[in-house]
């Protein structure tokens, strides 16, 4: 299969990736989809989870992304990501840690505020130990 | 007239400060080149998510139900403000000049009869408006360059903004930074962030819109909630690194200057000891040879 797709990762700071690829599947908020070269025109919020890359038939990389969109034209597929990073560098015991954390943040956080934001990274951070584990399983 | 001690110190201390402004024009131009490879860096993330915004807006077209961050809340009563300004002083009129803005900004609102809010980004733009606009001033922040400027630091400040356009504390929001040209020339700059205003051409933007039929998962409404306040935190991102590098090319130039004027003047001042000494030594032949011709 020659058809290749642009896959596009960028972050707030800068472009983060920029590579044709067969497909690559990224997790919408209401599920999963593959991409393929010539995919029609779509949009989507993505969750935090792991996008997966695949060349020669099989998954080359996986990137963890904290949940962003994702832009599909039949050509390129454009994600935005909050934030991304390749799965094997994660550590899986910094995340444990900051989980740790967070969780201590969310029960005495000062305010409403404050326990609703360390919430919502703490869905991020769980996610992030979810697919490490995932990973390292498969 | 200065004794041919003073001159000597003042020379010393006028050579002592241009080391420290060559010193400092040369960590701004480090400085610049970095935060313009920040602003090239951060440009494709803005782009996209202005051409995705852009389609859904243009799809939304004049429908009701549109959440208010895009069509605005129908009133333009209360205006915020968010002025960007350094943490620091010494590049030129870099702070004066955005204040200035501001200043004719709230001046021309109030006189309409509008109410302002402001919110300062740098400890400049605190401390120069805070004298005359002092209880217009609904939050402040410092130190957004340190350790470096990035996007967590511009989402604190939208997060302020987004939740008090929730609780409807205003009804149109506008930033005042300086847009960079070049390390020469920066341009004060307003810029509309709520409600949201592509800044392309109309008909460009709905040329895009009608050629590029999304699907949307989940719904348009949805994606659009999201996407309006990562787009509100892109854009105050964007504008301080505009405004940041234009800090940086400001005190490049301001302190270029300054280096410059302190040769001039130790140039004067050199002449002006050397003739003194002359002019001393020239006395103190002429009593000697008038002092041997009495004898």
């Amino acid at each position: 299969m020659a058809d290749k797709i642009t896959f596009e990762l960028v972050s707030p700071e800068r472009l983060l990736l920029s590579e044709p690829v067969e497909m690559v599947v990224i997790p919408g908020t209401e599920g999963n989809f593959g991409v393929l070269p010539g995919h029609a025109p779509f949009a989507s919020t993505v969750r935090a989870d792991l996008i997966e890359i695949y060349q020669d038939n099989r998954v080359t990389r996986r990137i963890f992304v904290a949940g962003g969109f994702a832009e599909v034209s039949p050509d390129r597929v454009t994600v935005l990501a909050d934030e991304a990073v390749l799965v094997e560098e994660i550590e899986r015991g910094a995340v444990e840690a900051r989980i740790k954390a967070l969780e201590d943040d969310v029960r005495d956080g000062a305010d409403e505020v404050a326990r609703a934001a360390a919430q919502a990274k703490l869905f991020v951070e769980q996610a992030k130990l979810a697919a490490v584990i995932r990973a390292s399983g498969a | 007239m200065p004794s041919l001690k003073d001159l000597r110190l003042r020379i010393r201390s006028v050579r002592s400060t241009q080391k420290i402004t060559a010193a400092m024009k040369m960590v701004a131009g480090a400085k610049l080149r970095r935060a313009q490879e920040a602003a090239e860096a951060a440009r494709p993330y803005a782009d996209r998510m202005d051409r995705m915004l852009r389609a859904l807006a243009a799809s939304f077209g004049d429908r009701p139900g549109a959440p208010t961050m895009l069509v605005g809340t129908g009133k333009a009563q209360i205006h915020l403000i968010v002025v960007a300004t350094a943490d620091r002083g010494l590049c030129g009129s870099f702070n004066a000049s955005i204040v200035r803005e501001t200043r004719n900004m709230v001046r021309a609102l109030l006189a309409e009869g509008k109410t302002v809010k402001l919110v300062t980004i740098g400890r400049k733009a605190r401390d120069l408006l805070r004298r005359q606009f002092g209880p217009m001033i609904v939050a402040s922040f410092t130190e957004m360059d340190r350790p470096r400027l990035s996007y967590a630091a511009a989402d604190r400040v939208a997060s302020q903004v987004i939740s008090m356009f929730a609780a409807g504390e205003f009804d149109v929001c506008t930033i005042i930074y300086n847009r960079f040209k070049s390390a020469l020339a920066q341009f004060v700059t307003r810029h509309q962030l709520i409600p949201f205003k592509a800044d392309a051409a109309p008909a460009e933007a709905a040329a895009q819109g009608a050629r590029a039929v999304y699907e949307y998962e989940p719904d348009e409404e949805e994606i659009l909630a999201a996407l309006l306040p990562k787009n509100l935190g892109i854009q105050i991102f964007r504008a301080l690194l505009e405004n940041y590098a234009s800090e940086q090319g400001a005190r490049m130039t301001a302190m270029e200057n300054a280096t410059r004027n302190a040769g001039d003047m130790i140039g004067k001042l050199t002449m002006r000891y050397n003739r003194t000494r002359q002019a001393q030594i020239t006395r103190e032949l002429i009593e000697i040879i008038s002092g041997a011709e009495a004898v």
